[in-house]
């Protein structure tokens, strides 16, 4: 008995091939969404949000499971994803203000 | 090298004297995980700049039909992430030590990324035909055109390099030169391509699919 138990962590330690073919049809789920998010047309704002969340959902499951990080050791993840989120909202602190300021002086006239 | 060497009291074996890896992975991958750090903040900073240009311009063009361009560019979208499920499951055979089912998966994975790059010319040259180029759109909006070929050439460049590295990769191990941790960089750099694909594909493509029809 303790044996299976053994095999069944190792196994999952390296990613079996049913979860694989589990996060990549999540995958594909996601990505049917988004297209028909795009079909429906909604307004540009509330599309843009959907979008990026899903994205971002997306990105976690590539991340954790295809490369691998979520087993890696957990000081390898808290040094590669806050410095990149932090590198991010710094483009965006830069950025978006300003955009949103253009868009508002041409949506006034 | 018998008896443990100590610096002031301190195993030398231990993470924190200089003994071992913090992280517990090899140089090579950590020098990827590094680049696709670095990888990310470019892709992020020209995403961001496509959505600032695209707040600031009125008439910002739309020209994606959800037939052709948006099926088009949804079965590149899963293609690619097949692409990438072939290349997990490569590098899974790799470190079971199965040398030929390892080639066989990575050169499916380097097909599919042809086929991505195949498709993505074509989409390319319709838009092309319809007037839109690097420096001009029939909208006379040549930001878009700069930006769209600019992010998604950049990116069909990060497909074409990947390409050739996976099948550098399969030759390579195939004739046993590489370990399995070189295919597994080379899967991490594969699952970055195809990544960022995942908010190339929303932010350009679906954002701005035409209103009419």
């Amino acid at each position: 008995m303790s044996a299976h138990e053994g095999s069944e962590v190792e196994a999952h330690a390296v990613g079996s091939t049913r979860l694989f073919v589990t996060v990549w049809v999540w995958l594909a789920v996601i990505t049917f969404i988004e297209v028909f998010l795009a079909y429906e047309r909604l307004r540009p704002d509330l599309m843009l949000t959907l979008l990026v969340v899903l994205s971002l959902v997306k990105a976690a499951l590539i991340v954790s499971y295809f490369m691998h990080l979520k087993y890696e050791k957990i000081s390898l993840a808290l040094l590669l994803i806050p410095t990149t989120i932090f590198c991010i909202c710094m483009i965006i602190i830069f950025f978006m203000p300003d955009g949103l300021r253009l868009m508002q002086m041409r949506m006034g006239h | 090298m018998a008896e443990t060497k100590t610096v002031v009291g301190v195993p030398v074996s231990s993470p924190w004297g200089g003994g071992g890896s913090p992280f517990a992975i090899n140089s090579k991958k950590f020098g990827m995980w590094l680049f696709i750090v670095s990888d990310t903040l470019t892709f992020s900073a020209l995403l961001l700049a496509y959505t600032y240009e695209r707040l600031a311009n009125p008439n910002w063009p739309r020209p994606f039909e959800i037939y052709p361009a948006i099926a088009k560019s949804t079965s590149m979208t899963i293609i690619l992430l097949f692409s990438s499920l072939t290349m997990v499951l490569g590098v899974a055979a790799a470190h079971k030590n199965d040398r030929a089912k390892t080639v066989r998966y990575l050169l499916l994975t380097a097909l599919g990324g042809l086929a991505f790059t195949v498709l993505h010319l074509t989409e390319w040259v319709n838009l092309f035909h319809e007037g839109y180029t690097p420096w001009s759109t029939p909208q006379g909006v040549p930001l878009f055109g700069a930006t769209f070929f600019g992010i998604t050439g950049l990116h069909m460049t990060h497909v074409t390099i990947g390409v050739i590295y996976l099948i550098i990769m399969a030759i390579g191990y195939g004739k046993g030169k590489f370990t399995s941790d070189d295919v597994e960089v080379s899967g991490l750099y594969w699952h970055f391509v195809d990544l960022v694909w995942m908010f190339v594909f929303p932010m350009i493509y679906l954002m701005s699919v035409s209103l009419s029809g």
